[in-house]
C-alpha cells in the first residue's frame, strides 16, 4: 500500500510543466489533488518514473469567465468551484453534479480537470463536459490543441491526451436559463456511480440526455421531450450496460430506464 | 522548481500545531507516514491508504485532506494541523471532542481522529450545519463502531451552541 519510488518534480509555470512533459513523455503523470492518482499509485496500479506536481502554479487555479464559456484551469480543486459564486446561474448543471463528486474532504484537493483527466466511465465531471458539450485545453511544446469533450474521452480511463502534454483547462459551456436535471444511483453518497444520469432542457419538446457508467464513456443524445418514454427505452436498450461487482448490465440498464424520465422532468420543471 | 530524484532522501519542512518541524523523506513518503514515522505525531490514524475510510484526515492549510493521498514533499512548508492540536495543553477537550465523549460518539477511537479535523474544518466554513450536511461531510468517512448516530449528535450539539 505504498507507492513504488519517482522522481517528484513541482514546477513553478505551466512552461516549465510542459517542457517537463516533452522530457518525461509517457513516463510521467501530472499529479494536481492525487485524489484519484494516488490511491491508484499507493496500490501500484500505476507506476511513474516521475510525478510532475501542478498543484501550485498560480496561473493554472483560476476559474475565468469568458462569455459564452467558463474556464477552469488545471489546478481549480472541486470545492473552489462549487464555491464559485456564479456556479448555480452560469453553470447549473455543474453546480447540481458537483456535490456528487466523491466527499467533502477529497474535493477540498481533487480537481476538477484532474477527474476529466481520470476518464472514469461513471464520473460525474466528464458526463457534465460531454453533455454540455464541453472543450478540453491540450498544451505541449508543439502547441495548443482544443478537443471537443467527445474526442477526449475515448473509453474506459483512456483519452485522446498524448504523453507530452498537459491538460491546462477545461470550458464548460454557459447554459444560464435552461433547465437541467442531475441524478444517480450510487452505493453510498460520494461513492462512484452505478450510473449517473443528466439532462438539459434547451428548446421547446427537445432535451439533451446524458448517462455515465453504462459505456466506457459518458453517451449524450438529444430526444424530444414528449416522446421520452420510447426514446429512452429504444436507448436503454442499444446501451448494453456492464457488469461489475456493483450492477449487473440489466440492473444498469433498469436504472437508466426508471432515473431518465426523473430526470428530464426535472429538467424540464426547472426551464419553466 | 523544486525536484527530488527518487531515492534522495530531502529535509521537509512544514508547520505542524504552530511548530516549525522538518524531517527528511523520499518522494514517496505519504504525508500520514511522515507524521507518525518521522515527526512522531501518532494521534493521525492509518486505515485503507487509499483515500476511502477517512481515519487520516488532516488539515493542511485549514483544508480537511486525506494524508494518504498526499505526499510528504507536497506539504512542504505548509500549515498541518492534526489532532494533537485540538485539546489544550492541560488535557482540557476543546466543544467538538467534549460533545463525542458527552454523546458516546466513539468507542474504540481509530476513525475519531479523522473525523474531528473534517468537522474541524467544515464547522469552520458552515458553523450551524443541517444534519443533512452533517450526514453529507460524514459520508467521507468509515467507522466500524458506533454506527454513525452517536457522531451525528455530537456535531449537532456543537452547532446548536454555535451562535
Amino acid at each position: 500500500m505504498k507507492p513504488r519510488p519517482f522522481d517528484y518534480v513541482r514546477p513553478d509555470t505551466a512552461e516549465e510543466a510542459v517542457a517537463l512533459l516533452a522530457d518525461y513523455g509517457d513516463d510521467a503523470r501530472v499529479l494536481a489533488g492525487g485524489q484519484s492518482l494516488v490511491p491508484m499509485l499507493n496500490l501500484r496500479i500505476v507506476e511513474a518514473e516521475a510525478l510532475i506536481d501542478i498543484s501550485r502554479i498560480a496561473a493554472l487555479d483560476a476559474i475565468r469567465d469568458v462569455g459564452d464559456r467558463i474556464e477552469i484551469g488545471a489546478a481549480v480543486t472541486q470545492n473552489t468551484l462549487l464555491a464559485w459564486p456564479q456556479l448555480a446561474k452560469k453553470l447549473p448543471l455543474v453546480a447540481a453534479a458537483l456535490p456528487h463528486v466523491g466527499h467533502f474532504q477529497t474535493r477540498n484537493k481533487g480537481t476538477v480537470c484532474g477527474s476529466i483527466a481520470h476518464a472514469d466511465p461513471s464520473s460525474e465531471l466528464p458526463l457534465a463536459l460531454a453533455l454540455l458539450g464541453g472543450e478540453v485545453v491540450l498544451k505541449s511544446q508543439r502547441g495548443t490543441r482544443v478537443l471537443a469533450a467527445k474526442d477526449f474521452q475515448k473509453d474506459m480511463l483512456t483519452t485522446a491526451r498524448a504523453g507530452d502534454e498537459l491538460i491546462a483547462a477545461v470550458h464548460f459551456p454557459v447554459t444560464s436559463g435552461s433547465g437541467v436535471g442531475f441524478r444517480e444511483v450510487a452505493r453510498r453518497h460520494g461513492d462512484f456511480a452505478i450510473i449517473a444520469v443528466a439532462a438539459v432542457a434547451e428548446k421547446k419538446n427537445a432535451v439533451r440526455l446524458g448517462v455515465g457508467g453504462m459505456a466506457g464513456k459518458p453517451v449524450v443524445r438529444q430526444i424530444r421531450s414528449d416522446n421520452a418514454a420510447d426514446a429512452i427505452a429504444a436507448w436503454a436498450g442499444e446501451l448494453e450496460g456492464y457488469e461489475d461487482l456493483h450492477a449487473s448490465a440489466a440492473m444498469r440498464r433498469d436504472l437508466f430506464r426508471n432515473l431518465a424520465p426523473l430526470v428530464i422532468e426535472e429538467a424540464i420543471r426547472c426551464a419553466a | 522548481m523544486r525536484r527530488v530524484n527518487r531515492n534522495e532522501r530531502v529535509r521537509i519542512a512544514l508547520t505542524l500545531n504552530g511548530r516549525k518541524l522538518a524531517a527528511e523523506a523520499e518522494p514517496r513518503t505519504l504525508l500520514c507516514d511522515f507524521l507518525r514515522h518521522a515527526l512522531g505525531a501518532t494521534g493521525t490514524h492509518v486505515g485503507c491508504e487509499h483515500g476511502v475510510c477517512g481515519a487520516c484526515t488532516v488539515l493542511v492549510d485549514g483544508v480537511a485532506t486525506r494524508s494518504c493521498l498526499t505526499l510528504a514533499v507536497q506539504a512542504e512548508g505548509r500549515e498541518v494541523k492534526t489532532v494533537e492540536s485540538l485539546a489544550a495543553l492541560d488535557g482540557t477537550l476543546n466543544p467538538l471532542q467534549q460533545a463525542f465523549r458527552d454523546n458516546h460518539a466513539l468507542q474504540c477511537g481509530f476513525c475519531t481522529p479523522g473525523i474531528l479535523m473534517s468537522f474541524t474544518d467544515y464547522l469552520s466554513r458552515n458553523p450551524r450545519a443541517s444534519e443533512a450536511e452533517i450526514r453529507d461531510v460524514l459520508s467521507g468517512h468509515l467507522c466500524r463502531c458506533t454506527g454513525y448516530a452517536g457522531i451525528v449528535a455530537a456535531v449537532k450539539d456543537v452547532t446548536k451552541s454555535s451562535p
